[in-house]
């Protein structure tokens, strides 16, 4: 089974990193989560990051995006090692993770929900004010970027489908200057024509220099969009791969350790 | 997908009729109410009742409770109840009346102490609420009765005994601040009306309306000045998004405690303002003052379209619910109807606009 997709493939070995995670630890008192992991992420490529539950994705996503402190290794921000104490930190650093509950307000318009916390400002002393035209027309601007067309800027988010609000999340984080976006499983609780529309999302994201990190345990998705591919498996990576060097198959197996998967699949018929 | 998405036409889109658009504001509900509470006593009341001192006559006990459900209505925007806004009201008037009549001190130092003092008590409220992560209602119902008991105690300390305290209107009586917080304002302005014929007089040529009660302009002012914060700051942003989803909001980066901490100072301040201004008309205070009114703000503030569980409604809905209020304790005086269907009415009101209020919010959303 090969993977054909009309998703632009960057060149990802040309550029520098803009961040590198160096044998990263992380260790909760006696359980260790990350037992080494190293990962690096350019600009302009998806690098997919694939696991299965409790392989270590969620601690993983957590020590890059500033939430937690790795135990060991280091983090290179543009070349340079870098501490964040709070994901605040990271955010402004450029590192902007899209979590599964996209922090979004389903009662709120869409414009609300794109500024909230960052509203654009006008006037001076009493007359400052929430600068409502301003952030209409960019909302709109950004949301026909990705290609939906909202029925008009105090539209609420809970009016949107699931892969709309994914949009929206990432036109936000985009819009505010993110250098490195952390998908956290974006497409996991969609149907089939909002995954492509995210997965297109993504592709529109990548082309505009932004380095796209997609966490997923779902290895046709993955392969969709992917330019380079890390497995993480009992919290280690067991290697990255470059697009077109490794099939569907061995990614499956990685994930899930092997044999099992063998087993199953000869039962199944090579469905899973 | 391509990137050339038209605009304009998706053809699953159907153009919003201007009427539906009108269904989906939060304070649609109350204004509709108003025009059927003012229609039902246009047929059953006495037509005094809408003439202006008819008018000035309901407008007064609706401004008092409309500056508590405006306050209300932001807090619960901000997805927090206040259920001791009412003995806050007897407190701050003890405190406010302690501050004039025993300590003598001059309004320009009484009145930014009580506020002080109201603003203080409603941190606390807040930050208990906030620190033990527990519901607003449990906390503030502690309050509600802390408070209440604390002004019974307070006022037989003060007076010696009394549970009302006496001297209020002697105490502030000249003082160049009170024809802010209490009395008729414009009454130029009134006067000017009455001597070219242009409002109803008694034989002496005296207007019958000899001005408009301060707590109506008060009112007015604070319901358009929360609408405006709700709508066009910043911080308003983040009070529908702290009712919202506490976590969405403060993972986007918007002080959620710091929000709704100030919500509970101003509900409290509000719970001031009008102590302020009702003990200064009374010339006394006492411990009954504001009693029940939490409720009474609450309900005004869900009629205007304040969803109960927060993230949802709007100041200007708060203003016409209490109006509704007013509307009906005094409107019942000019009809033939028994006074005590009041609250018949009351309950009737809210469970109405409580499920009107539902199904606005599943348009809204879209509730799939």
């Amino acid at each position: 089974m090969t993977v054909d997709t009309k998703f632009h493939h960057g060149d990802p070995a040309t550029a520098e990193p803009i961040v590198q995670m160096q044998n990263i630890e992380k260790h909760f008192g006696n359980i260790i989560a990350l037992a080494g992991v190293s990962f690096d992420v350019r600009p302009g490529e998806c690098h997919c990051l694939l696991g299965d539950n409790g392989a270590g994705k969620s601690t993983f996503i957590k020590t890059m995006s500033g939430v937690h402190k790795p135990t060991k290794g280091q983090i290179l921000f543009d070349g340079k090692p870098m501490d964040f104490a709070t994901p605040r930190d990271a955010m402004e650093a450029g590192i902007a993770t899209v979590f599964q509950d996209l922090a979004m307000i389903p009662l709120m318009s869409v414009t609300r929900n794109f500024f909230m916390g960052r509203e654009p400002i006008k006037g001076k002393g009493l007359l400052k004010r929430f600068d409502v035209e301003q952030a209409n027309a960019v909302t709109m601007e950004e949301m026909r970027k990705m290609g939906i067309n909202l029925r008009g800027p105090d539209q609420a988010v809970g009016t949107l489908s699931g892969g709309e609000r994914q949009t929206v999340a990432i036109a936000r984080a985009v819009y505010f200057g993110a250098k490195v976006l952390i998908l956290d499983e974006p497409t996991s609780a969609l149907g089939v024509r909002q995954t492509s529309n995210v997965l297109a999302t993504i592709d529109r994201v990548r082309k505009q220099g932004i380095g796209v990190v997609f966490i997923s345990h779902n290895v046709r998705h993955a392969l969709a969009v992917g330019d380079r591919f890390t497995v993480l498996n009992r919290g280690k990576t067991l290697g990255t791969a470059s697009r077109g060097d490794i099939s569907p198959e061995e990614l499956q197996n990685l994930m899930a350790g092997g044999q099992e998967m063998a087993q199953l699949e000869g039962s199944l018929g090579g469905t899973v | 997908m391509s990137d050339s998405t038209p605009l304009s036409n998706d053809e699953r889109l159907k153009t919003e009729p201007f009427f539906a658009r009108q269904m989906k504001r939060p304070e649609l509900g109350a204004i509709a109410g108003v025009v059927l509470v003012v229609i039902f006593f246009s047929i059953t009341a006495d037509g005094s009742m809408f003439s202006l001192s008819g008018i000035m006559n309901f407008m007064t006990p609706a401004s008092q409770l409309g500056i508590l459900a405006i306050g209300a209505a932001l807090l619960m925007i901000g997805g927090e109840f206040d259920l001791s806004i009412g003995s806050m009201v007897a407190f701050a008037g003890l405190f406010f009346g302690v501050c004039v009549v025993n300590w003598g001190l001059p309004l320009v130092f009484a009145i930014p102490l009580t506020f002080a003092f109201a603003a203080a008590v409603g941190a606390m409220n807040g930050a208990i609420v906030i620190r033990s992560g527990l519901p607003s209602f449990i906390v503030t119902l502690a309050f509600l009765f802390i408070l209440r008991g604390l002004s019974l105690v307070g006022l037989k300390a003060a007076t010696g005994g009394s549970t009302q305290l006496r001297g209020v209107r002697d105490a502030v009586e000249g003082d160049w601040l009170a024809p802010i917080f209490s009395g008729d304002a414009l009454q130029g302005v009134f006067g000017w009306l009455a001597q070219n014929g242009l409002v109803a007089t008694f034989k002496s040529g005296l207007p019958k309306v000899p001005g408009i009660p301060v707590e109506i302009l008060w009112f007015i002012v604070i319901a358009l000045a929360a609408t405006y914060v709700l709508l066009r700051t910043p911080a308003g942003n983040w009070i529908f998004a702290s009712g919202g989803d506490r976590n969405a909001a403060s993972n986007s980066g918007v002080p959620v405690d710091r929000v709704k901490i100030s919500l509970f100072m101003l509900t409290a301040c509000c719970a001031a303002l009008v102590a302020i201004i009702t003990v200064m008309d009374a010339g006394s205070t006492d411990a009954r003052r504001g009693f029940q009114k939490e409720f009474e703000a609450i309900i005004a503030a869900v009629i205007g379209g304040c969803l109960l569980t927060g993230g949802y409604g709007s100041a200007i809905g708060a203003f016409f619910g209490s109006i509704i209020f007013g509307m009906v304790v005094i409107g019942l005086t000019y009809t033939d109807f028994d006074q005590d269907w009041f609250q018949v009415f009351l309950g009737g009101m809210l469970l109405i606009a409580v499920l009107f209020n539902n199904a606005i919010r599943k348009r809204v959303t879209g509730e799939r």
